[in-house]
């Protein structure tokens, strides 16, 4: 075979940077998924705030909370994930070209992971504002580790999930039916991790077990999701 | 004579959707550089034997080489070598035209400067900066086929590809799609005249079946409208 007819294998990478750098565009330009995650997070706890009738929150309850608020708003950005490339084509312009096809899980996964993060950047403020006591987010550095892996876990199960319900009718349905479940281990370890660092008596230390398991999570769910991507976009 | 390098060789070739059969028992050849026009009323099978060679979807039957390779197990390896034109455009909306070909450049590894070669070559230079959503459909056609062909492919397969084209936007993409593109080509057409202009070789579909192979010479017209009534 000559050269002229060997197929044209272009590196992951590249393809993985065109991907995110299409999707961080159309975003600007129709601004359909953060805003709405942010709008969700941020109503979410102004009606905790007048609704649990307390000035402040704390332990459990305050991680709960907002763990779960996060959780939801991701299910919003989970369901609009796939939707460009259902819609208008780019799936099939993504089939046809000579690209390893797990670039499309990487690139899918990164770019929801970085909403996830620009939600939280404004989320997390604004839940502390309204449901944490003064002076606002003890334990910073250890929520922040906490977030960054849940929000792997998250961005790993989401694009799974959203790559499968897009192939569906019911894919508003079937996002968080599959998705929570499956997200139920991120919401456990990264609440109990967050819970001592918000209690009334003062911060503890978090367990360090919370944040291995969540980087297990990670890690085992980012596997098979690599293993099996492939799969779902074939038909 | 058959061909001793053919672009294309079905031997039978079927594909179901669920329990229905969309296309059946298909079988032909076609060399480098000619043209194969399938005609067919609506349902025929046209459009999945146009995705089926594309990779888009797999043969349940039968043989399937394009371009030398079997599919669906060489699909990776034809890819980079269809130009594809479909009934969708597969063009972002809130994409200009430039970034949407920029786009299948970078997922091509075609040079940046190809890019503004096609757009000059379909017309569409002074319009590459808008949005798609604000272009006319005859524009996305053109902006479509500037994508089809933009990685210089040696197979196109093109679904009535000059559907929303006026005359001269049909004159401009000639070259890039026409006979003279070089390329092999599977045209699906329902204006059987320019049809037959255009083939070397014509399938009939009817009913997911092969009701018609014949070289473009050995048919006319009249057998072809047949296929529609």
């Amino acid at each position: 075979m000559s050269a002229a007819t060997e197929p044209r294998a272009v590196p992951t990478r590249v393809v993985v940077a065109a991907l995110i750098r299409k999707d961080l565009r159309l975003e600007l330009r129709t601004r359909e998924s953060v805003p709405a995650m942010l709008l969700f997070s941020v109503s979410t706890f102004v009606l905790f705030h007048f609704g649990l009738d307390a000035r402040s929150l704390e332990g459990d309850l305050a991680a709960g909370v907002l763990w779960v608020t996060l959780l939801f708003a991701a299910v919003l950005g989970i369901n609009r994930l796939f939707v460009a490339e259902r819609e208008q084509g780019g799936f099939d312009g993504f089939l046809l070209a000579p690209v390893d096809r797990t670039a499309l899980f990487l690139a899918k996964a990164t770019v929801l992971f970085s909403f996830l993060v620009v939600l939280e950047l404004a989320a997390v403020p604004a839940f502390a504002v309204l449901l944490l006591a003064p002076p606002g987010l003890p334990g910073l550095l250890e929520l922040c580790a906490l977030l960054l892996l849940a929000d792997v876990g998250i961005a790993v199960v989401g694009t799974l999930v959203g790559a499968l319900a897009v192939q569906t009718r019911a894919r508003d349905l079937i996002v968080p039916l599959l998705a929570l479940p499956l997200m139920i281990p991120v919401v456990i370890a990264a609440a109990r991790g967050t819970a001592p660092l918000w209690l009334e008596a003062g911060a503890e230390p978090m367990p360090g077990r919370w944040p291995a398991i969540l980087g297990l999570y990670d890690l085992v769910f980012g596997l098979l999701a690599y293993a099996v991507f492939d799969y779902l976009l074939d038909e | 004579m058959p061909d001793p390098d053919p672009v294309l060789v079905l031997r039978g070739a079927g594909r179901r959707y669920g329990e229905r059969a969309a296309l059946r028992n298909v079988s032909l050849e076609l060399g480098a550089g000619r043209t194969l026009v399938v005609f067919g009323p609506n349902g025929a099978g046209k459009t999945t034997l146009l995705r089926m060679l594309a990779t888009l979807l797999r043969p349940h039957a039968g043989e399937v080489r394009v371009l030398g390779r079997p599919l669906p197990a060489d699909g990776y390896a034809v890819r980079g070598r269809i130009g594809f034109l479909g009934h969708d455009a597969l063009l972002y909306r809130e994409l200009s035209g430039r970034e949407n070909l920029r786009f299948h450049a970078r997922l091509h590894r075609v040079v940046p400067a190809r890019v503004d070669e096609v757009l000059d070559a379909v017309g569409m230079t002074t319009r590459a900066g808008d949005p798609v959503a604000e272009l006319s459909r005859g524009m996305v056609q053109r902006l479509a086929i500037a994508r089809a062909v933009l990685h210089e492919p040696e197979l196109l397969l093109l679904d009535e590809p000059l559907a929303n084209l006026d005359p001269g936007a049909a004159g401009a993409v000639e070259p890039l799609i026409g006979a003279g593109s070089g390329a092999a080509r599977v045209l699906i057409s329902h204006d059987v005249e320019h049809g037959l202009e255009e083939a070397d070789v014509v399938l009939g579909l009817r009913g997911g079946r092969q009701a018609l192979l014949a070289r473009a010479g050995e048919v006319d017209a009249a057998a072809l409208r047949e296929l529609y009534a």
